[in-house]
């Protein structure tokens, strides 16, 4: 029962929370250009007014423009309802472990392709083929972080790889130092933040994500927008969760423990904002063309967490 | 008995066709479609029985005098039987409505039902004659549908090719066989159960049953025909080339590697495992470059038959180190991939067929918004792009979500080779996965969506019922064999018990959750996926449409300032694929980029030329020409002697071979 309601709970939090994380990214950036910035919660008001916008639709785009931000949307926000946050006992959990929450991502990345592929432009084309360049090798690497810790924990389920963590069996180890930097790499490509792409340029030679939602208005927008919200916050989890998975409450901790968990998860996401923000802020963004260098070594690295795994076992 | 005369009954039929030519068509493929139900149903029956029922043998009176031929029908098998006859009976009701429009259908009808006869007497086979018979009619029917449009200088080359590959493969299987039943020439499949082989006989069949399977299946380096063949049939046989005839190939290495040989050493699975991986990793790269809808699905074919290599070489090597259940695990995946691949790809290509049939087109830059024109096929060719694609909670995503399973679990063989390849093929395997995603959604989003990009494309109509019907038929089981991953799985365990000899639980954790490893190892459940997936989808459409507005405007898009050319300012498909074709086109391919640009003034159009280069051509296989035109050439003057010396050759020979015999006999 109380995994039900927890879970039910995690669901409505990890869409409330979202806008707020992406509002103190912004508010961070702007603090560091030496601007006031918005309000942390101007992204909440930005959705709001989209929902009340009409859509402008394409003449030439068919049916499928139209399902696909509903799709995606659902997609990404089923993917971060899944993921454990603050507490493994959510009656969720076993439906997806790590495997499938990269496949679930990859199922909204896949619709927005298509999307931006259906409107006939070539900001859409442009955008689409750039977004499944990046994936292509972005998404092998995630696997490879998924495999390196499985190799460590026994296990590809998120919940049983805190429980394991947290349990202490794992020391100091090289191999996870590298999957972070790897899970890291792959989170910024995946979310199109700089070096990798920029969410707030409008500027056709750079632009992948932004090329491809380019076409969208009104509610459409606002649920792109949003699924866009909520994945940030997803890969913010999903290294919080892993990598420093202090103060997640268990099975049977009750509900203080639980309590306490909600405030670390939450402590640790407005970090990990704020320090992108900082990041952001101090690195330019790269040419299209060197992404692949980038992912490249992050799959590089994933691929020596595993074999320093080896390594280590063997000494 | 049923299965005996469903076989007689296609007999049969290719004879109605041959005879009475163009008349009897429809016919046929009606007759077509209720033979392969009635097998398909029947290996259902058997499947649903398996373990309650006593196998009988059969034995006919016809073949080898001294031999006959045996029949039997088991687990494998009618495994296998499903898996070929659905989509067997969904191309044939196809072609119903699609016979008339290939360019020669007297040259098909005849030999479809002739097809599917071979198809299945593989299967069924229980002796080394009658399998190795029926595999040479399946490739010697395939040829001759290959060939059917003869006119085409394409088609022609592409027979040439399959031929010479078709004969190789055989050419490696009769030594396999002939090995396996050993100086006293068992050639029934009990006997070869039975026998023992020296470690190098052993070794030298399993290498010749990689190669030959492999090379039907498609394996790389062997793939070179496949992207030539399956594409240059009519799209119904294309269908049944790429879906289903690959199979076939996978059930005899099955049948070879893990029934009749029951003791392969882990260095084959770490063999077959790499070939795999280097099949599905290429595969797919090469599907990323193609313009031609046909060829890029043939080539999908290579990358999925390499994940299927994939597990079967993990099954191989867990079972050598005694991990029972995790070849149980990975022989379930092969064969869940086996029946999903058989399903997607055959949807897929009678998906092609349609749209070929409705635009006349087969170039992906030729088509362009038909997902209006043609609404069920394009849905249909959608569900199938996202089932090849792996994602949830399609089919596909449940067989590759149980392949990365069992590599996570192979660091266990704890064998130096193993534990550092199975990260790099597990590289390998997942770049697949990605590529195969950019893939279909470059051949879906370049046909299905955006503007039409040539007339035909915008006259386009919707096929004829028949047609819809066999594209929605295998979308609608597309997704519930990912729905019900636990049950399928559950089926299959038992399919592959007598391989095994265990039974794999595929739910510890309980009906919904597919849960294969161990109770902490990960789960995967597509019901609570598509359930929660619906309520989440209705709690969003509730809140969008209660606190938004429903207002929408159609409205044409920006056209950058060049609103006469607005349709071929769209991205192509060769556009589409140029980041990765830049990334991994210029190392794997050699792809060269030129651009033409014309002086400053001067008003010709810019041109731009792409080259690019398949190393195995080039390097392996012109390397095989080369030799065998240097033997050739130095044999030849043997054509032009003299009578005087041919008999005195003829004596050398002679003295050589008497030696010969008598220094044996010492």
């Amino acid at each position: 029962m109380t995994a039900f309601f927890y879970g039910l709970l995690h669901t409505v939090l990890v869409l409330a929370a979202a806008p707020l994380i992406t509002g103190i990214v912004r508010l961070t950036k702007a603090r560091l250009q030496g601007r006031q910035g918005p309000s942390p919660l101007q992204p909440y008001r930005d959705l709001w007014r989209l929902l009340q916008k009409e859509s402008v639709i394409a003449d030439s785009a068919s049916w499928l423009f139209r399902v696909a931000p509903y799709l995606i949307f659902v997609a990404v926000w089923l993917a971060a309802t899944i993921m454990p946050t603050f507490t493994t006992d959510m009656v969720l959990t076993p439906a997806a472990d790590l495997i499938a929450l990269v496949a679930l991502l990859g199922t909204a990345r896949f619709f927005t392709a298509l999307a931006g592929l259906d409107t006939g432009t070539p900001f859409g084309g442009l955008g689409a083929s750039r977004e499944m360049y990046v994936a292509s090798i972005g998404e092998p690497a995630m696997l490879m972080v998924i495999f390196s810790l499985s190799l460590l924990t026994q296990t590809t389920s998120p919940a049983n790889m805190i429980a394991y963590v947290l349990s202490g069996h794992i020391g100091i180890e090289v191999s996870v130092g590298l999957a972070l930097a790897a899970m890291v790499m792959v989170a910024i490509a995946e979310n199109g933040r700089i070096p990798i792409d920029n969410p707030a340029t409008h500027l056709e030679l750079t632009m992948i994500h932004e090329a491809m939602v380019l076409e969208y208005s009104g509610r459409h927008l606002a649920l792109m927008e949003a699924a866009a919200m909520v994945r940030l916050l997803l890969f913010m989890s999903i290294i919080a969760s892993l990598f420093f998975p202090w103060g997640i409450a268990f099975v049977d901790s009750g509900p203080m423990a639980v309590g306490l968990g909600l405030a670390a998860w939450l402590a640790k996401v407005t970090l990990l904002a704020v320090l992108l923000g900082f990041f952001e802020s101090l690195v330019a963004k790269m040419r299209v063309f060197q992404i692949a260098d980038f992912l490249g070594g992050a799959l590089l690295l994933a691929l020596l967490a595993t074999i320093f795994l080896y390594v280590s076992e063997a000494v | 008995m049923i299965i005996g005369t469903v076989l007689a009954g296609l007999l049969c039929l290719a004879l109605v066709a041959l005879i009475f030519q163009r008349r009897a068509m429809g016919a046929v493929y009606a007759g077509c479609l209720l033979g392969a139900s009635v097998l398909l149903g029947d290996g259902i029956y058997h499947l649903v029985m398996a373990g309650h029922e006593e196998i009988p043998a059969v034995v006919l009176p016809f073949g080898v005098p001294w031999l006959k031929a045996h029949f039997r029908v088991d687990a494998l098998s009618s495994f296998f039987l499903v898996a070929i006859n659905l989509p067997a009976a969904l191309a044939s009701l196809f072609a119903i409505g699609y016979g008339g429009h290939v360019p020669q259908p007297q040259r098909v009808t005849p030999l479809f039902p002739l097809f599917l006869f071979a198809m299945n007497g593989v299967l069924v086979a229980d002796d080394a004659f009658v399998f190795l018979v029926s595999w040479e009619f399946m490739s010697l029917a395939s040829w001759l549908l290959v060939l059917s449009d003869h006119t085409s200088a394409d088609a022609r080359r592409a027979g040439l090719v399959y031929l010479v590959m078709a004969m190789f493969g055989t050419f490696c299987l009769l030594p396999a066989f002939g090995l396996l039943a050993g100086p006293s020439g068992a050639y029934g499949f009990a006997a070869m159960r039975a026998a023992h082989l020296s470690p190098l006989a052993g070794a030298l069949v399993v290498a010749l049953a990689i190669v030959g399977t492999g090379s039907k299946a498609g394996l790389v380096p062997l793939h070179a025909w496949l992207p030539l063949a399956h594409p240059a049939a009519p799209s119904h046989v294309s269908a049944l080339m790429s879906g289903v005839m690959t199979k076939v190939a996978i059930y005899g290495l099955i049948r070879i590697l893990y029934d009749l040989r029951g003791d392969v050493g882990w260095e084959w699975g770490f063999v077959m495992m790499v070939l795999g991986a280097v099949s599905a990793a290429l595969g797919v790269l090469y599907a990323l470059m193609q313009r031609d809808l046909k060829t890029l699905l043939a080539y999908s074919t290579v990358e999925n038959v390499g994940i299927i290599f994939i597990a079967l070489g993990l099954a191989l090597a867990f079972r050598d180190h005694g991990e029972v259940a995790l070849s149980a695990l990975s022989l379930v995946a092969a064969l869940y991939h086996v029946v999903n691949h058989a399903l997607f790809k055959s949807m897929l290509f009678l998906g092609a067929g349609a749209v070929m049939q409705a635009t006349g087109v087969r170039d992906l830059d030729r088509m362009g918004g038909l997902l209006n024109r043609m609404p069920v096929t394009g849905v249909t060719f959608l569900v199938g792009a996202c089932a090849i694609s792996a994602l949830p909670p399609l089919n596909g995503f449940v067989s590759e979500w149980l392949v990365f399973q069992s590599l996570f679990k192979a660091p266990t063989v704890a064998h130096w080779a193993m534990r550092f390849g199975v990260p790099v093929v597990g590289v390998a395997m997942a770049l697949a996965a990605a590529f195969a995603a950019t893939c279909f959604v470059r051949a879906f989003g370049i046909a299905f969506l955006g503007r039409p990009r040539s007339e035909a494309a915008r006259a386009a109509q919707e096929v004829p019922f028949p047609m819809r019907a066999a594209m929605a038929i295998p979308a609608v089981l597309c997704l519930c064999l990912g729905v019900i991953p636990v049950t399928v799985t559950t089926g299959i365990a038992n399919v592959v018990e007598p391989l095994v000899h265990v039974v794999l639980s595929p739910a510890v954790l309980g009906w919904p959750w597919l849960s294969p490893v161990s109770l902490t190892a990960g789960s995967y459940s597509a019901t609570m996926v598509l359930l929660s997936g619906a309520g989440l989808m209705i709690t969003t459409l509730l809140v969008v449409h209660r606190f938004g507005t429903r207002a929408i405007r159609r409205a044409p898009v920006w056209d950058c300032g060049h609103a006469e050319d607005i349709v071929n300012a769209q991205y192509s498909a060769d556009s589409f694929a140029q980041p990765l074709r830049r990334v991994f086109g210029s190392v794997v391919f050699a792809a060269r980029e030129e651009v033409e640009m014309p002086p400053p003034g001067d008003t010709a159009p810019a041109r731009f030329r792409l080259t690019m280069t398949d190393p195995i051509w080039t390097y392996l296989y012109g390397g095989i020409v080369k030799v065998v035109d240097a033997i050739a050439d130095r044999v030849n003057p043997l054509q032009f002697q003299t009578v005087r010396r041919y008999l005195l050759m003829m004596f050398l020979t002679l003295v050589l071979l008497l030696l010969v015999v008598a220094v044996r006999q010492q």
